[in-house]
């Protein structure tokens, strides 16, 4: 114990001394997240001087081992570090996939060279990357993909189509599924390889949504020429690796939705009292209080339970079977809420662009239309209860 | 607040789930019930489990109890909620012991909560009439002066256990406002009718005409009995709610077996994906319901300022998952579902009495809603 309050005043001298002074109490705002990358913009140089001073530190990726570019913290140092940067309001110098998905899949799947070629180029926001799974005729089948890897020697020669390839305009490199055996069990013919976007075969159109512009591509291949060095795993055993890889991302996902997503957010009670009469404080309406104190009190349940959770966690206790309902729970609540915020603001809702519509009102629109793919994305709820059913409660295939 | 047992908390829901299921099955609440028992319950099962200290886990050392909380006593409700125990824990140690314990006077408290802990002494509250619903500051019932104490009159429903008790604490009207008052088993005037409800709880209608309390029988100050009573009642309602979610996990503990064995068109009916996905939507149900009656218990315990809220969050998910759970365990059965030789309908019709017990969802809404400011 002592220790780690050495390690804690260690940290915060550390930070408070190598930190540019403009990053103090920047966490939080519009820029926050530095994604990285060969394309990266940095409007603000101190964003830049920040992720440096932290690579160099090895604190971008602060549980990784050093010799991979990471901090080589124990949990409870990473645990402290993050403290205190919440404390200084430090925002975190770099995010992204690189470091939540990949990154993981490569410390735990990955050989040597491997490790050595990618993790430190992560750690030190070199290279961004994004996710190559689903494709037009396989969403929640993903092991129905066909996107094809045709023997060449050394190398493979890629084909095919991945949709939802968040960011892929913005990336360098993308980790994929592929066909690599077309003739055995769907599971068995699949390949996990990472993908130079540089390669020449290689295209990327971005996807217009319902609420919009969207961060979403479709990338393509054609007989993109890729090492067999760069497969992850064994050949034909991509499945194993892409399913720890899904719950890297599941985790992620429900991160985002779990317990902590009210904070910054305008209340339904306060977004309702700019739109709706109420009377000494009471909303007039009846029917829409009673729909406020649904959702409200569904979302305190949900907190509740991940809190419960993370106690148990804290406890020694393994996850218990309720964290596999934070994703489809998470998420349809969040829809919930959305649309209701939407039914609130009634006609002023329905604006697109332009005259007539406070930005507030317009982002109320293209949130809750957006909305609608988070029981999509991920691993749809239908998926997570066909999950829930089999793993959890044990129902017969 | 932290949301998880702790290892004596993990004991005593042992101990309580090793004991429901060893001595109170369900069947113990259908032979009561076939053989139209006259006290509903067994006196010897309610001692037993008063001497492994069940009846004195809210109340303090000095008085015999344990010294524990909320935290403490929903394990041990939950477990007999799964078995739909009919002993008097919610009327003796929650509604009247807990009124005793908040607002009762010295001398109250030494006549009657160390019998009440040993499992000797049966107490209720009278707080409903016919048409106060869930408001407990509507209160018909009057209490007029009359010499140094008091003169009741007025009908009081659906008294819990109220066929047995050996004192029933009653909500009236005075000029100065609500009080409560003890009146003893057998007081001149005081008519106890047994009432029948769906649910198989015991409960009784008492009629009180023109009783004489004395001032030392008045329980906390004139005026004070409805705050008094709305902490009282939320107690109960998270006694209540650990209870529903011992019911509701049962239930669909029930269920689930049932979808594995039941097999039409060659198959287990629970390989169906219409049945898989209301079975995953009833186990989501269940763990919010378990996260709020944590929260709410120990919110309870430590006196929050959140606690009226978070208790009525527990009210609101555990009446509506109970309900929810309960119809979907009847239409998973199937047909025999609807046969009284099934148990499963009696959690259906327990989940309804409870819903209706202590404030409905709708109204727990609109408790949150009033909390909130809203």
């Amino acid at each position: 114990m002592a220790d780690l309050e050495k390690f804690r005043s260690e940290t915060r001298s550390w930070l408070e001394a190598h930190a540019p002074k403009s990053m103090f109490g920047a966490r939080g705002g519009a820029q926050e997240g530095v994604w990285g990358g060969k394309k990266a913009v940095y409007e603000d140089p101190d964003r830049k001087l920040w992720l440096d001073v932290m690579a160099e530190k090895g604190w971008t990726s602060p549980t990784w081992p050093t010799e991979y570019g990471g901090g080589g913290l124990s949990r409870d140092e990473a645990k402290i570090l993050a403290q205190e940067m919440r404390g200084l309001k430090l925002p975190a110098p770099l995010v992204g996939f690189g470091l939540t998905m990949i990154g993981p899949t490569l410390l735990q799947f990955g050989n040597e060279e491997q490790k050595k070629e990618h993790l430190p180029r992560i750690c030190r926001g070199e290279i961004r990357w994004c996710q190559g799974y689903s494709e037009p005729d396989a969403g929640s089948d993903l092991a129905a993909l066909q996107c094809k890897a045709v023997d060449d020697g050394d190398h493979f020669l890629i084909t095919g189509t991945k949709v939802w390839t968040s960011y892929a305009d913005l990336s360098d490199w993308i980790f994929s599924l592929v066909r690599s055996d077309p003739n055995v069990k769907k599971q068995a013919g699949i390949t996990f390889i990472l993908i130079d976007m540089e390669s020449p075969g290689v295209t990327v159109r971005p996807i217009q949504l319902i609420s919009g512009a969207s961060p979403f591509c479709e990338t393509y291949f054609e007989n993109a020429r890729v090492p067999k060095a760069n497969v992850i795993g064994t050949i034909n055993g991509g499945w194993t690796v892409a399913k720890a890889l899904l719950g890297h991302e599941r985790t992620m996902i429900a991160d985002t939705f779990g317990g902590g997503a009210g904070g910054r957010r305008k209340t339904l009670a306060e977004h309702a009292r700019s739109h709706l009469p109420s009377v000494d404080g009471k909303l007039s309406d009846p029917v829409f209080r009673d729909e406020i104190a649904r959702v409200e009190l569904d979302a305190r349940a949900f907190a509740l339970t991940v809190q419960r959770t993370r106690d148990g966690a804290k406890a020694g206790h393994k996850p218990g079977p309720e964290s596999s309902l934070f994703k489809v729970y998470g998420t349809e609540l969040n829809m919930r809420r959305q649309e209701l915020m939407v039914r609130i603001a009634g006609p002023q809702a329905l604006g697109w662009e332009g005259e007539g519509f406070e930005e507030d009102e317009l982002s109320l629109t293209r949130d809750w239309l957006r909305s609608r793919g988070n029981a999509l994305e991920g691993g749809s709820s239908e998926i997570q209860r066909n999950i829930i059913a089999k793993r959890v409660l044990g129902l017969p295939d | 607040m932290q949301l998880v047992l702790t290892e004596d908390q993990e004991f005593i829901a042992k101990t309580a789930e090793d004991f429901v299921a060893e001595k109170s099955p369900v069947s113990r609440m259908r032979e009561l019930r076939d053989n139209a028992d006259a006290t509903g319950f067994s006196r010897e099962l309610w001692k037993e489990m008063a001497d492994l200290g069940w009846a004195g886990i809210p109340f303090t050392e000095e008085l015999g109890g344990a010294d524990l909380g909320m935290a403490e006593f929903v394990t041990v409700l939950e477990a007999l909620g799964r078995a739909l125990a009919p002993e008097p824990f919610l009327s003796t140690v929650l509604l009247a012991g807990q009124a005793l314990r908040l607002g009762g006077s010295e001398s109250q408290q030494k006549e009657w909560l160390p019998g009440l802990i040993a499992g000797e002494k049966i107490l209720t509250l009278a707080y409903q009439e016919r048409s106060s619903r869930y408001d407990l500051a509507s209160v018909e019932t009057k209490a007029e002066p009359q010499g140094d104490g008091f003169l009741l009159s007025g009908e009081k429903i659906q008294v819990l256990d109220g066929h047995v008790a050996d004192a029933v604490i009653v909500s009236a009207s005075a000029s100065g406002g609500v009080g409560l008052f003890l009146v003893r088993k057998g007081a001149p005037g005081m008519e106890i009718i047994r009432q029948s409800r769906l649910d198989c709880r015991n409960t009784a209608i008492v009629k009180l005409d023109g009783v004489s309390v004395a001032k030392s029988d008045l329980v906390g100050e004139i005026g004070a009995g409805g705050d008094l009573l709305e902490r009282v009642i939320d107690l109960a309602t998270v006694g209540l709610c650990a209870e529903m979610l011992g019911g509701m996990s049962e239930a669909f503990e029930q269920t689930l077996a049932h979808l594995k064995e039941r097999v039409q068109f060659d198959v287990p009916i629970g390989s169906f994906q219409a049945l898989k996905h209301r079975a995953a939507d009833m186990f989501i149900e269940v763990e919010l319901c378990r996260s709020a009656v944590m929260a709410a218990a120990r919110a309870a315990d430590e006196e929050s300022e959140e606690a009226r809220k978070l208790i009525s969050l527990a009210k609101v998910r555990c009446s509506e998952a109970f309900v929810l759970i309960t119809n979907e365990a009847v239409q998973m059965f199937g047909g025999v579902g609807m046969t009284d030789e099934y148990d499963i309908g009696f959690y259906m019709k327990r989940a309804r009495a409870a819903e209706m017990t202590f404030g409905d969802a709708a109204w727990h809404r609109d408790r949150w809603a009033r909390l909130s400011g809203y």
